[in-house]
């Protein structure tokens, strides 16, 4: 069973309830912000494993390369081209697609390999921590998502900590979930991108709950759409600014009674509403 | 003068200070690259002057009339996202490999929409922004092409660029060819990774970085190490913005929290902003 927290937008709170969250049901947490992650520095796992991760790029036989340019021209990603005496590659460019292998006519290119960033693995007591972290100046993170995300343990739950916004990272963390947590904040901007997230979640047809953070029952921004589209909410975080100062030492929220309860309702709501 | 506002993580408070800031300089052009999720335009009430669709993508598309159902083109999508003449748009990123797999060239590939851009006229200024489709890929070409269309505009005056968050294509495309970039940070253990990821970003690129600390009263100790990191590493630190529940409040009625006389942020950022310009842009 996969859980994607998402939100359409950072800032709003992902790996604060997913941290938690995985601490609570004792549940695995992938963080799958490939670009920023930051919940291992929560949940601090021990023994940590590496594992690169590759992506395939082409190789050319300069040798026997006719400079034809059936590859340039084929390339939709901009990623060869065609100079003098030889093709160059922009390996940054490329997708992994194969379309200029298979253009080839004479087969001089053949698939070869190039790390793009590392998936981390750990424990804390029981639970599984993974994350993947993007090495820098790389554009293109959806290989360690596919990566990162491949062989969960079916038969437990884990948590999927998502990148923020509602483009290809996230529809491919998506493709993994079985059921969502959206995360929203109860201002113009929250309701805004929560819109958007619930447009991603609806037309990708995964059950979904909502968590309001920072809440505050005189705020009603988002009552009224919430109403109109039915959406169940899983539960409420305060908007306080002790949440903000133990965010910012990398303190984790559950071991203080009032926000335990806060999360254990989350938690037996999610079991109720979603499971 | 070209500057991208950045921060490595969302939520930092990048859209209050580029909008901020875009204030204070009068006739600024403002880029909401945070494509995926832009909300700077929020804060305006503008005319929409040109629309474009826009399309940074294709995929593919299967006349089933033609098709045999062999497969070949299942084992030849590295995306998995074609299966006997059915395709997975959100999976397909327009390779056209399996257009040349294809024994009966039952396969064409087709444009995708990305998105709408927009120039919206505001009373003192232009915004150039998109709406995404959702699920859209291109993000990154859209961006390029969001400040390729701003460029007429800024010619002779501040070009200022909300960006988005991590530090992959969407945010490589909003830093590249910028003057100088302004990462916002928070004092925050996760808030200082992000900033020395992004940091390493700019390096890469090599484009000037100047930093903030919003935020920096929530944790006095770590914005001591951010700010002795910038020390040590010769970045300037140009301002440091208190937290302020005025913030929230500027959210919520969409005025840019410099137009709160009162806000200890709005203070900061004025400062900040005079510092920047004396010091460093020469604008």
């Amino acid at each position: 069973m996969n859980i994607a927290v998402l939100s359409g937008k950072g800032g709003t709170g992902k790996t604060t309830i997913s941290t938690n969250l995985a601490l609570l049901l004792k549940a695995n947490y992938i963080d799958c912000d490939v670009e920023e992650p930051n919940g291992f520095i929560f949940l601090k796992p021990e023994y940590i494993t590496k594992q690169y991760v590759e992506v395939e790029i082409p190789e050319i036989d300069e040798e026997n390369c006719t400079l034809c340019g059936r590859c340039v021209e084929i390339c939709k990603f901009n990623a060869l081209a065609k100079a003098k005496d030889k093709i160059i590659l922009f390996d940054k460019l490329c997708h992994s697609c194969g379309a200029c292998i298979l253009a080839c006519p004479i087969d001089a290119i053949k698939f070869t390999k190039r790390t793009i960033g590392v998936i981390e693995q750990g424990k804390k007591g029981e639970i599984l921590l993974k994350r993947g972290l993007l090495n820098i100046g790389e554009p293109i993170s959806v290989p360690i998502l596919k990566e990162l995300l491949k062989d969960l343990p079916e038969e437990e739950i884990n948590l999927l900590d998502s990148p923020p916004g509602t483009s290809c990272n996230v529809v491919n963390v998506l493709n993994y979930a079985d059921i969502a947590i959206l995360v929203t904040e109860p201002t113009a901007f929250g309701l805004h991108d929560l819109k958007m997230a619930v447009e991603l979640v609806k037309r990708l047809n995964i059950p979904f709950g909502l968590i309001i953070n920072k809440y505050d029952e005189n705020n009603l921004y988002l009552k009224e759409y919430i109403e109109e589209e039915g959406i169940k909410i899983v539960g409420y975080l305060p908007y306080k600014k002790e949440i903000a100062e133990a965010y910012s030492k990398g303190k984790i929220l559950i071991e203080e009674k009032e926000y335990k309860d806060a999360f254990k309702n989350i938690a037996n709501n999610i079991k109720e509403v979603l499971l | 003068m070209r500057l991208a506002v950045i921060s490595g993580k969302g939520g930092t408070g990048k859209t209050t200070i580029a909008t901020s800031i875009a204030e204070l300089e009068n006739g600024s052009v403002r880029i909401d690259a945070d494509v995926e999720a832009s909300n700077m335009y929020l804060y305006y009430t503008g005319k929409d002057m040109d629309k474009e669709y826009f399309s940074a993508s294709q995929v593919a598309y299967v006349d089933l009339s033609l098709c045999n159902q062999c497969g070949i083109c299942n084992e030849i999508c590295k995306f998995d996202a074609i299966d006997l003449g059915k395709v997975n748009e959100l999976k397909c990123e327009g390779c056209g490999a399996c257009i040349i797999s294809c024994p009966e060239k039952a396969i064409t590939l087709v444009e995708e929409k990305t998105a709408d851009i927009y120039r919206t006229e505001i009373p003192n200024g232009n915004i150039f922004r998109a709406k995404m489709e959702i699920g859209a890929d291109g993000s990154g070409l859209l961006i390029s092409h969001l400040r390729e269309k701003a460029e007429e505009y800024g010619k002779n005056t501040l070009t200022i660029l909300d960006g988005s968050p991590g530090i992959g294509c969407p945010v490589i495309a909003s830093i590249t060819g910028n003057h100088w970039v302004l990462i916002v940070t928070e004092p925050t253990k996760s808030g200082f990774e992000d900033f020395l990821r992004v940091y390493e970003l700019t390096k890469h690129f090599n484009i000037p970085a100047m930093v903030c600390i919003n935020k920096y009263d929530i944790n006095e100790e770590v914005t001591a190490e951010i700010e002795d990191y910038c020390k040590k590493n010769n970045i300037p630190l140009v301002g440091k913005i208190p937290f302020d529940e005025t913030i929230v409040q500027s959210i919520n009625e969409l005025k840019p929290i410099i137009y709160y006389e009162n806000s200890k942020a709005n203070q900061a950022i004025r400062n900040m902003w005079k510092k920047m310009k004396e010091d460093y842009l020469k604008i």
